[in-house]
């Protein structure tokens, strides 16, 4: 029988119950949450049921939401079922003051820089991980720069007159 | 039947005396089988008209060196056919680009391993002041840590204009003094970068 996001939703109950909820499908893909504590959990479930088989991780990133007070940041996992073609989107939400989430890197490999990349751009502090350190950025930086608190302007320099650039 | 080809039968000689540029000679006196001149100008004669450039291309005014480099623009009209891949062998080196925050150290370094007299040109907005990219990863201006002889504007600059840069680093050099780089101003200009 072919996979679909119905299989896949009522698998997901009927294993975690209500831990996982707020299933869509935006831009015709499924997406849905746990609470994270539980991510490596229904990452290891949707690896070894046979009938779900998402063992390709294709990417992992954050997000950061600064009016969603407790759960300012998205952790997102896009997962791929190479046998049936088929990808879903798996979200955790983490508080900006404590950003532990547990490493994906035991379960994918692929995890690794992926997750460096996501702690040197938003702070998420991958428990876990064998070598969290800035993989993009100048290792002085000391800040997230990804983080929407912080302007996107290089705030060192002092020769750009903010009027001339049409802001204020 | 006449072939069609005619020959040159009477061909006009080149005026090869027009069409090459030759370099003026120094002010100074000169005499039969003499002449005298400052040291300081046949030395910036020598070195304005064989400068050794170093490309640092990272980014498309690259592109647009490699027009000036190529017959149409050719920059070896200038002296500067040989353009080096090797720090130690260079005077000029030609910053072209964006120069991303963690490849500042990079270039700092191979601003150091250049040999004095070296002199430095920032082409394009990237590189004279971050350009476009006001943004948390890009160096806003290579003068934040190596010291600049000439800026040339433009996002790219055409060849004409990264040659007009070239000629005005030509008149530094030319007209610089021999005693310059061992001078307290230009000691506090590295010092300035922190350069030994």
């Amino acid at each position: 029988m072919a996979l679909n996001y119905q299989y896949i939703q009522t698998k997901l109950t009927e294993k975690f119950g209500d831990a996982v909820g707020n299933f869509e499908e935006s831009y015709g893909m499924l997406c849905f949450e746990s609470p994270k504590e539980q991510n490596l959990k229904v990452l290891q479930y949707l690896y070894d049921e046979p009938s779900l088989g998402f063992q390709f991780l294709t990417d992992l990133c954050a997000v950061n939401y600064p009016d969603n007070i407790g759960r300012e940041l998205a952790v997102v996992y896009h997962l791929h079922n190479l046998q049936e073609n088929i990808r879903i989107r798996y979200k955790v939400f983490t508080a900006i003051e404590n950003t532990d989430v547990f490493t994906a890197t035991k379960l994918f490999s692929s995890a690794d820089w992926m997750e460096r990349e996501t702690f040197d751009f938003y702070g998420i502090n991958f428990v876990g991980h064998p070598n969290l350190k800035r993989i993009l950025n100048v290792d002085e930086m000391d800040y997230f720069p990804l983080r929407k608190e912080y302007p996107l302007e290089d705030q060192t320099r002092i020769d750009k007159d903010d009027q001339m650039f049409g802001r204020n | 039947m006449s072939r069609p080809v005619r020959f040159n039968i009477h061909p006009i000689e080149a005026k090869i005396n027009e069409s090459i540029a030759a370099i003026e000679a120094p002010e100074g006196y000169s005499g039969d089988g003499f002449f005298t001149s400052k040291l300081s100008d046949v030395v910036g004669l020598a070195r304005k008209n064989s400068l050794w450039p170093l490309p640092f291309a990272t980014s498309c005014c690259g592109i647009e060196f490699m027009a000036t480099m190529g017959s149409h623009y050719d920059l070896a009209r200038f002296g500067s056919e040989r353009v080096g891949f090797s720090p130690r062998q260079c005077d000029l080196l030609m910053v072209m680009g964006t120069i991303a925050k963690k490849m500042g150290p990079v270039l700092r370094q191979v601003y150091l391993q250049m040999a004095e007299p070296r002199w430095v040109i920032a082409v394009g907005a990237c590189a004279s002041s971050g350009g476009i990219f006001d943004t948390y990863s890009v160096l806003q201006g290579i003068d934040q840590v190596i010291p600049v002889d000439v800026y040339v504007p433009g996002c790219p600059p055409r060849p004409e204009a990264i040659l007009d840069g070239f000629m005005k680093i030509q008149d530094l050099v030319g007209a610089e003094s021999i005693r310059r780089r061992n001078s307290d101003q230009y000691k506090a200009l590295l010092n300035g970068y922190g350069i030994e």
